[in-house]
């Protein structure tokens, strides 16, 4: 289990930046938990704080029990050993093979060579790629990219992985069947899984817990399905409605889409109003469903949920 | 043709042995240069501000003497280094005792351009490295130094064929040599054609060298297969 109790990181510069502001969040065991949010949110920061490959400024992290906020040295590395990690980029090893990429934790921790490979080739079976174990990555896809980087961050046998935007980088089928992947991996390994990303879809596909962050800030958290059928926050709401534009292009309309407005009308609400209004060009104008309009001048187009 | 038999016959071996010389001053000190320049290479790295191990003090004192070396004017060196050098090798006179203060030179170029090829390496898989919980040995021998094979063997031709320049200069002073025999001949005696036929030896060793590097890096790169 994963507490993470009052974490504030401040950069230090021209001005100071505080990328985390009292982050509290709980991640079970087997949890696949999402942290949800903008570019710059700090989502990235925050889970890089979970395996201090950035120092908190204040707070704690507390792993099963045991407050690593202060590990260093040989602790430090241990536990990192103990936490897999995979990124955007997949950052493998364009130098070495398939094989010696998912045996480099291993040789970290000086196992034999005849087991590194033996659990090297296990994993890449457990990913799907055993017949580009002597391939080099620049050979491979983005998808078989990332099932590599995969297969090493499991090397170790880790009790946590944590996937930083692992799927921002690749298609849409590609997203999935990576997905499928950690998502059975959890099942089966009963691996914990931290799952950034800017992407709702990927969180509702595989979280069963998310956070929401914005400027710093945790906003929301909670079960997946309650939160996207009942979000609480002006934020989350944001992000639910995000494919839609806020805003009109003449900006006569004070409210944009972010929160409720003064007479606690949410966002969509909103949008059907200003369709049924149906007055000023401009709001209607990226919607051309609402133009055609039957002759007793009701938008015929249809609404948005 | 039968000028050129002629030009062989009175030449030849001497622009051979000075070739053989060449050689010698263009591989022993950039090897002896890569065995010091790395390790300081990576100090300079990984004790920079943004480093694995900041260390502002032997950075900043590193960074110096590795500036002060690459400032002196070779010849320069050469005479400041005599001393040096009868101790090292006996001789301050000819190709050994141009050897060292060669070596001594292209260090902290060397050093530089290590520095540089580490640098190149993309951080996000020195981070991925730290996230596996390697050490800052793990992380210079395992990735720093694999990843960066390529743009090192680069650097190694580019020190060889500066070298080549820099021996030319020793070459002037009694070393020996190509840089030596166009100088002797065609400045001093003006037998040109002697000049001409060292420089043209010079030109096919730089592309030998280029030619041999890009193959081999061609090779060894994994990113373009």
């Amino acid at each position: 289990m994963i507490q993470i109790e009052h974490l504030s990181k401040t950069y230090d510069g021209a001005s100071k930046h505080h990328a985390l502001i009292d982050v509290d969040l709980t991640i079970e065991d087997g949890d696949i938990f999402g942290i949800i949010g903008e570019s710059g949110a700090g989502k990235s920061t925050l889970v890089r704080c979970i395996n201090l490959l950035e120092r908190p400024t204040s707070g704690r992290i507390v792993i099963d029990g045991e407050d690593v906020t202060g590990y260093s040295g040989k602790q430090l590395l241990e536990l990192r050993s103990s936490i897999g990690m995979i990124f955007q980029n997949f950052s493998l090893f364009q130098q070495r093979t398939v094989l010696k990429n998912v045996t480099f934790p291993l040789e970290l921790v000086h196992e034999k060579r005849e087991h590194r490979e033996k659990r090297a080739y296990e994993l890449l079976e457990l990913v799907g790629l055993t017949e580009k174990a002597k391939s080099y990555p620049s050979q491979l896809s983005g998808g078989q990219q990332q099932r590599v980087a995969i297969a090493r961050a499991l090397a170790n046998n880790p009790r946590v992985m944590l996937c930083d935007e692992a799927t921002s980088a690749l298609d849409t089928r590609t997203t999935i069947s990576i997905l499928k992947l950690l998502k059975d991996i959890n099942e089966e390994l009963g691996v914990t899984m931290v799952v950034i990303t800017h992407s709702l879809a990927v969180a509702e596909k595989i979280c069963n817990k998310i956070a929401v962050i914005d400027k710093g800030r945790i906003v929301e958290t909670g079960e997946t399905a309650a939160v996207f059928s009942n979000p609480q926050s002006a934020v989350t709401r944001e992000l639910l409605g995000s494919d839609y534009l806020p805003g009109d292009f003449d900006g006569s309309a004070g409210t944009s889409a972010s929160g409720t407005d003064a007479r606690g009308r949410s966002a969509s609400t909103i949008l059907a109003d200003a369709i049924d209004a149906a007055s000023n060009p401009f709001v209607n104008a990226g919607r051309p469903e609402v133009h055609a309009s039957t002759s007793e001048g009701k938008p015929a187009g249809r609404r948005v949920k | 043709m039968e000028w050129l038999q002629g030009f062989f016959a009175d030449y030849g071996v001497m622009l051979a042995q000075e070739t053989w010389n060449t050689i010698l001053m263009m591989l022993v000190p950039t090897a002896v240069a890569y065995l010091v320049g790395i390790p300081i290479g990576v100090l300079l790295l990984v004790s920079a501000p943004g480093g694995l191990r900041p260390h502002r003090v032997l950075n900043a004192v590193l960074g110096w003497i590795v500036n002060i070396g690459r400032s002196i004017p070779f010849v320069i060196f050469i005479v400041v280094l005599i001393p040096a050098t009868r101790i090292v090798m006996g001789t301050s006179l000819g190709v050994a005792g141009a050897i060292f203060p060669l070596a001594v030179a292209a260090i902290p170029f060397v050093a530089r351009m290590v520095e540089q090829s580490l640098a190149e390496v993309d951080s996000g898989l020195i981070e991925a490295a730290q996230s596996f919980g390697a050490n800052i040995w793990q992380i210079v021998m395992k990735v720093y130094l694999k990843e960066s094979v390529p743009s090192l063997l680069r650097g190694a031709a580019i020190s060889l064929i500066t070298l080549l320049g820099y021996s030319a200069i020793a070459g002037m002073i009694g070393a020996g040599g190509l840089g030596d025999v166009a100088v002797r001949y065609g400045y001093q005696r003006y037998e040109v054609e002697v000049m001409i036929a060292a420089v043209l030896i010079c030109i096919v060793l730089v592309q030998i060298i280029q030619s041999i590097m890009n193959v081999v890096v061609r090779r060894v790169d994994k990113r373009s297969r």
